[in-house]
């Protein structure tokens, strides 16, 4: 259910248990992995390792349907401007060409541009669901914690927090004032020309936004009102200490972002190279 | 001699951005250990004097002051709003809003936490907060899906960790339906009593507080202090109605049946009463019958067959719903809370799919219609104008539902002028619809809806948040357009309205329809009254007191009279 994407879905699971600040931190590392390496047997490998940690999860992939459609639908587009900005890429990475179809001019598809999309698309798809995990495992009241034990001041970490934390409160919101606005006779679905439904769209998010504005002044008066901000520091009653799983986890993402280093770096190259074999 | 622990010194309050100061030479001292409720209407500058207390004032919204407010002995000026919140807690209107924690065990302990105390320190006096208010069995929940009573509970538990010599409740009973705005009463009496704490309540539901004793009432008028006496007093005098507060009904009642008050006692509970006193004149109650309320025989306008919804996890929410609504009446749909009432009037809009059954709009089946379909024959106004509100000028916005529909500029100018002048907002059509207070809006957001000549209206909480003044505009507004043939449907908590107004009461609960009747019928049956958390009126408790041979007429009586009364005085609607 749209209204619902994005939240905390709770289970009893190896990754539900380990505290957030573990979590935000193996999350951080891996995506540092993923976004430093070309290497495609190192991509491949993670994104099987988290296809292995989603299972593990016990989240199903429905339950995020939504959201991953949309991250497909951008990578897609990605891909698509990738190849309209810099055909050759490719040819320049690899130093070979391959070509496979001829096209006009520099479009030509070469069988190296394919192989280094491809491997765009895979980093991708290694951080896709470990960044899905770590929103939709981490307990939103740990959020906050978690950030501000790595070293993020508190008071942004509670910003953030609560920021995620209402994303369901204004889906319901935005829900009720879309039906309100239909039954003015305000017509979203796609009989109106799209002008329309942006002009349409727009009496939605005025009213979005002067509620959102109410539901700030009265949280802020009532965060204030109980000592928010007094001290320079602040405890958290939801915070965990570490355990031994904790640890493993950490050490274990860790010594992964160390072999990617190494192995990506080894030969002066962020790239895996399977065209030299053949030349 | 008692320790003065709030004191008001020839005190005003001028908000930067108004025009007026807020509050006038006040002049007010609560002694250690009192129960205050301030009243006064929108606008009083009760809310004003509240901040003054808790330091939002002026500390959050800024402005200039004079005079002096003393706090625990100190001068509040010259401290800042976290040494002030160590001494006065305050509970919020806003009984979703205000929670910070997104579970009770987070949001009790969010003090403790900016007092940087150890976790588990913290998780030790969160439990007790918790078992002191009784709620500690539901540390894990998550706030939003906890009942009414049980987030006062939790806002309360939340205010009270830090033992606070002070306690401010702000509209405790806003937005809770009467069994639970008791229950909060009764709550917030114990916890008086208990930790000696000095209690101010901010209350125009004068009645509803009363259900517990109460040391002084407070009554505010333009930023002034009116009347500063016991409840007893207060309610012998005539200063309420000089106001326009709304008294506790039994007191009007009284009034109205001509009974000399006694200024010494008896008066603020209707269980101590000196009934014997008026035993005689509540027997010769004057009687006059309003015409032609009933109208049974009129042709049925909505028809619900046997609805049934299911939320999208297949949980079901009302089942068996069948009735018939006709054409011009004014009903109202009453239940606790979460009761599914809302949820029915999306479902008689279009907004929501029954899962089982048929709504029939005369005689014409609508129900796989679609919103805009149902938007033809019905409109729907939300609890908060807010929602609804999209265009910067109030023309604008009550000409929007007519420019989508592609009706001429010319027709739309005279149609959206016409709907300005009944509902009163003419002279304001070329304002922003940010200059006007709260009813005002809840008037705009009415003629948008009113302007697409809908044959039915469905109101959520149409007078929520509104004092006794905007009450009556409003309603005596709905009463109007009822006249003119607008079947009124509304979801209400408030049993006054209920009473006064309709002349058709539906009680949901337990997912279903648990009775259908005149609300004088309804408000008198205990079994009713009981599973729908709703509160038998003081009238009928009145009349059973003074052994009145009919209570139930008795009741009907009372509001027939009490509107001629109110309406001779009221302003009457113009039409073009």
């Amino acid at each position: 259910m749209a209204a619902e994407m994005l939240s905390y879905l709770d289970r009893n699971s190896p990754i539900h248990r380990l505290t957030g600040a573990t979590k935000l931190l193996c999350f951080l590392m891996w995506s540092a992995a993923a976004m430093l390496t070309y290497d495609t047997r190192i991509l491949l490998a993670m994104f099987i390792g988290s296809l292995v940690l989603f299972k593990l999860s016990r989240i199903r992939v429905q339950e995020v349907s939504f959201v991953l459609i949309l991250i497909l639908l951008f990578l897609m587009i990605n891909n698509i401007a990738i190849y309209l900005f810099s055909p050759q890429e490719g040819v320049n990475i690899y130093g070979t060409s391959h070509q496979l179809v001829h096209l006009v001019g520099r479009y030509n598809m070469t069988l190296e541009q394919l192989f280094y999309q491809f491997n765009i698309t895979l980093k991708y798809f290694t951080v896709i669901p470990a960044a899905l995990l770590f929103i939709v495992t981490t307990n939103p009241s740990e959020f906050a914690a978690s950030l501000n034990r790595i070293g993020v001041s508190y008071r942004i970490s509670f910003a953030v927090a609560i920021a995620l934390r209402y994303i369901p409160d204004i889906q319901r919101d935005f829900q009720t004032i879309a039906q309100a606005q239909q039954a003015r006779g305000l017509d979203m679905s796609r009989k109106e020309t799209l002008g329309r439904r942006v002009k349409n769209t727009a009496s939605i998010v005025v009213p979005l936004i002067f509620s959102s504005l109410d539901r700030i002044e009265v949280i802020s008066n009532a965060m204030e009102l109980r000592g928010f901000g007094k001290n320079n520091k602040r405890t958290w009653y939801s915070a965990r200490p570490f355990s031994v799983g904790d640890f493993i986890a950490m050490a274990g993402v860790a010594v992964l972002l160390a072999v990617t280093l190494i192995v990506t770096f080894y030969d002066g190259n962020r790239f895996y190279n399977p065209f030299l074999a053949g030349v | 001699m008692k320790k003065p622990m709030i004191s008001f010194e020839n005190y005003s309050f001028h908000y930067r951005s108004q025009a007026e100061p807020t509050l006038k030479n006040i002049n007010l001292t609560i002694y250690e250990g009192e129960k205050i409720v301030i009243v006064g209407h929108s606008g009083s500058g009760k809310s004003t004097l509240a901040h003054c207390i808790n330091g939002l004032v002026p500390f959050s919204y800024k402005g200039t002051i004079s005079g002096s407010l003393k706090i625990a002995g100190k001068e509040a000026k010259d401290q800042n709003i976290f040494a002030l919140s160590a001494l006065v807690g305050t509970v919020l209107q806003d009984p979703d809003g205000q929670f910070i924690g997104l579970t009770v065990g987070e949001d009790i302990a969010f003090s403790l936490e900016n007092d940087c105390v150890e976790t588990d320190v913290m998780q030790r006096r969160t439990l007790e907060a918790a078992k002191l208010l009784d709620i500690d069995h539901r540390l894990t929940h998550r706030v939003h899906q906890l009942s009414g009573g049980q987030k006062q509970r939790t806002a309360l538990a939340g205010v009270m960790i830090d033992n606070v010599p002070i306690l401010l409740f702000d509209e405790p009973l806003a937005n809770l339906d009467p069994a639970a705005g008791k229950y909060a009463i009764e709550l917030i009496d114990r916890i008086h009593q208990e930790a000696k704490t000095t209690t101010i309540i901010v209350e125009h539901r004068l009645e509803d507080v009363l259900h517990r004793k109460a040391d002084r009432i407070i009554v505010m008028n333009e930023g002034q202090i009116v009347g500063d006496m016991p409840p007893n007093e207060l309610l012998a005098s005539d200063i309420l109605a000089k106001y326009t507060l709304r008294e506790p009904l039994y007191i009007t009642a009284l009034k109205h049946a001509g009974c000399d008050l006694p200024a010494d006692g008896g008066l603020e509970h209707i269980q101590k009463l000196d009934i014997d006193e008026f035993k005689d004149k509540l027997n010769h109650f004057p009687n006059t019958r309003a015409p032609g309320k009933t109208r049974h025989d009129a042709a049925p306008i909505l028809e619900l067959r046997d609805l049934h919804f299911s939320y999208r996890n297949g949980q079901q929410l009302l089942k068996n719903i069948s009735t018939v609504i006709s054409k011009g009446e004014m009903v109202s749909i009453v239940g606790k809370n979460g009761t599914g009432k809302t949820t029915l009037a999306k479902l008689l809009c279009g907004f929501e799919n029954p899962a089982q059954g048929r709504i029939v709009y005369n005689g014409e089946d609508m129900t796989n219609n679609t919103i805009k379909e149902f938007s033809l024959r019905v409109g729907m106004v939300m609890q908060n104008p807010n929602q609804m509100i999209s265009k910067h000028m109030i023309f604008d916005e009550v000409a929007l539902g007519l420019r989508v529909r592609g009706v001429p500029e010319a027709e739309i100018k005279q149609q959206v002028n016409r709907t300005l002048k009944i509902c009163g907002l003419y002279p304001f059509r070329n304002w922003p619809v940010s200059a006007l207070s709260f009813g005002q809006k809840k008037r705009v957001t009415i003629a948008a809806i009113l302007v697409l000549k809908p044959e039915v209206m469905i109101l959520d909480e149409p007078t929520a948040g509104q004092d006794f003044r905007h009450y009556t505009d409003i309603m005596e507004f709905l009463l109007e357009l009822n006249r003119q043939g607008i079947t009124i449907l509304m979801i209400t908590h408030d049993m006054h309205l209920m009473l006064e107004y309709t002349s058709r009461a539906i009680v949901i609960g337990n997912g279903t329809i648990l009775a259908d009747d005149t609300p004088a019928n309804i408000l008198t049956d205990r079994e009713v009254t009981k599973l729908a958390h709703l509160k038998e009126t003081s009238l009928y408790a009145l009349a059973v007191r003074a052994g009145l041979e009919h209570p139930r007429e008795f009741v009907q009586q009372f509001i027939d009279y009490d509107r001629e009364v109110r309406q001779h005085g009221s302003r009457n609607v113009i039409l073009s």
